[in-house]
């Protein structure tokens, strides 16, 4: 009881170190919280195109039908075909107009004979896309192929660049949060420099005396990761509908609550470990 | 229940704190130390708790080899001797009540019993309207009684008072030694550094007196032992001396 009523005391007398430490720890776990929703939003991208049919071909609209069923035929004789589904001008402008549902004006603007009718096709095996998007680009009747493989191997290398950039941004915010709390400790057990050495005399035992430092520093770590969780999160919920219209049906937003809270807990574990090892750098550098 | 045999203690500067002092204090004994500023009174204290270490010679504290003792055994040392220390080293941000609570705190003390025993402690020296003043609200007696109170508050085998009435005016003195005298009276082995001569000489109590870092003499205090010559003589009387207090003990 009586070292957390000291903890207290320690973090309310001395507001701006209170601050300081916290602040870090906020941007610490606002750029860990930031990372995150880039990751895993990257990643949900990812894997939704994975799974999506791998080619898309589109047809100039000159396209007559029996072109089209040749070239089915065609493609299927190879046997590396796992499924093709034909989407008709129709059926595009039914999806488009889902897609932009919210935006009246987009919707005006369009009808079927701009969009292209299509083949989206998928592979029993990844490596005979290219053969397959090769002998659609052949086809006279074929005006684009869309290979899904680059866009997943585009997005792949983004998310692994951010990946690095996060993780390096992470492990040098950590760093300096831990630098910077083990100095605000460590000012703070120099200034109680009489107090510690007389209760060491009345008989106070090594931990007796770091434990307050060390939830200080505990506390200033979980109301960081609290803080910066909670700005992440608001900003995440407020550009959702944003967000969703700009990934156009690809299905990463919302993110679930339950995630969320996860995310919280893993930080809150995260910022004890942080906050517990600056403050103990602090004790051993500061006190004995 | 203490004993320095043969300890010397030699400061960084080359300056002897203490040469070759040899002292042996009995369970219950109420014992003066005497001696004038910078004799090696205040260090004698501090090489009892182990706040440092003697340069040579050994020292048993209740049992405890004192200088081998494990770091780990030295709280338990410290919390079995209490001292009111001459500078006091009360905590300025605390208050009289939460001063004398400190130890019991340090000590794992349930908030509920420590409340009872730090009421009960402040009744003992009086304190008890000034419990929720901080020191510098304080008088220079009532502060010498808060670190007393202080030093008494795990109920300690062992009580050092080091210079306990140092800037105190007669009155007040004779307040605190009255004081040590009833805490010494219950069993607690009290010694009380100081020089303030009238309150030795009126207690009768032994007297250790040190100069420059050495015993000069031992002896019971009264008046006529305070003149050098009879030095022999208050040597010959030092065992009867410990038998009396011996006998106090066992009263």
């Amino acid at each position: 009881m009586s070292f957390t009523k000291t903890t207290w005391k320690n973090i309310r007398r001395s507001p701006y170190q209170a601050l300081a430490a916290i602040l870090i720890m906020t941007l610490t776990f606002l750029a860990i919280s930031f990372f995150t929703f880039l990751l895993v939003g990257s990643s949900k991208v990812i894997n939704y195109f994975e799974s999506k049919p791998q080619v898309t071909a589109f047809f100039r609209n000159d396209a007559s039908q029996s072109d089209i069923n040749k070239l089915e035929n065609q493609l299927r004789a190879t046997g590396k075909i796992a499924s093709i589904k034909f989407v008709s001008q129709n059926e595009a402008l039914k999806i488009y107009r889902q897609q932009n549902a919210n935006d009246p004006l987009l919707l005006d603007l369009v009808t079927a004979d701009v969009l292209p009718s299509s083949f989206e096709i998928s592979t029993v095996q990844i490596e005979d896309m290219g053969t397959i998007s090769n002998m659609l680009d052949k086809s006279p009747i074929v005006s684009d192929v869309i290979y899904q493989k680059d866009v997943v191997s585009t997005l792949t290398t983004w998310t692994s660049a951010i990946k690095k950039i996060g993780i390096v941004l992470v492990v040098l915010l950590s760093l300096v949060s831990i630098f910077i709390m083990a100095t605000i400790v460590g000012i703070k057990i120099s200034q109680k420099k009489e107090d510690i050495e007389i209760m060491k005399l009345i008989g106070a035992t090594n931990w007796y005396i770091r434990w307050p430092f060390l939830t200080e520093g505990i506390v200033y770590g979980i109301i960081g990761a609290v803080v910066g969780w909670a700005i992440a999160t608001a900003g995440l919920l407020y550009t959702t509908p944003f967000l969703e219209s700009f990934l156009k049906g690809i299905p990463v937003l919302p993110a679930s609550y339950s995630d969320l809270l996860i995310l919280l807990g893993l930080e809150i574990g995260f910022a004890v470990f942080l906050g517990a090892v600056s403050s103990f750098l602090a004790v051993l550098r500061y006190s004995n | 229940m203490i004993k320095l045999d043969k300890v010397s203690k030699k400061f960084g500067t080359g300056v002897f704190g203490l040469s070759d002092v040899s002292l042996n204090i009995e369970k219950g004994e109420f014992v003066f130390l005497v001696g004038s500023t910078g004799a090696g009174k205040t260090t004698i204290f501090r090489l009892l708790i182990r706040d440092t270490l003697p340069t040579e010679g050994s020292i048993l504290v209740n049992g405890w080899d004192v200088v081998h003792l494990p770091k780990n055994k030295l709280p338990t040392l410290r919390k079995n001797v209490g001292v009111v220390f001459q500078d006091l080293k009360l905590l300025l941000d605390r208050t009289t009540f939460e001063n004398i609570m400190l130890p019991l705190e340090v000590a794992g003390a349930s908030d509920e019993e420590a409340t009872k025993i730090v009421e009960s402690v402040l009744g003992l020296v009086g304190l008890t309207e000034h419990k929720d003043k901080f020191p510098i609200q304080l008088s220079g007696g009532e502060l010498q009684k808060v670190a007393l109170a202080r030093a008494l508050v795990l109920s300690p085998e062992i009580l050092l008072a080091d210079e306990p009435t140092g800037n105190l005016d007669a009155a007040t003195s004779w307040e605190i030694v009255k004081l040590l005298s009833d805490i010494n009276k219950r069993g607690t082995t009290v010694v009380m550094a100081t020089h303030n001569l009238d309150v030795i000489k009126s207690l009768g109590k032994r007297v250790i007196r040190i100069e420059k870092g050495k015993i000069v003499e031992e002896g019971k205090s009264s008046g006529k032992h305070k003149d050098k010559k009879d030095h022999q003589e208050v040597e010959k009387e030092e065992p009867s001396s410990v038998k009396t207090s011996e006998g106090q003990e066992k009263e």
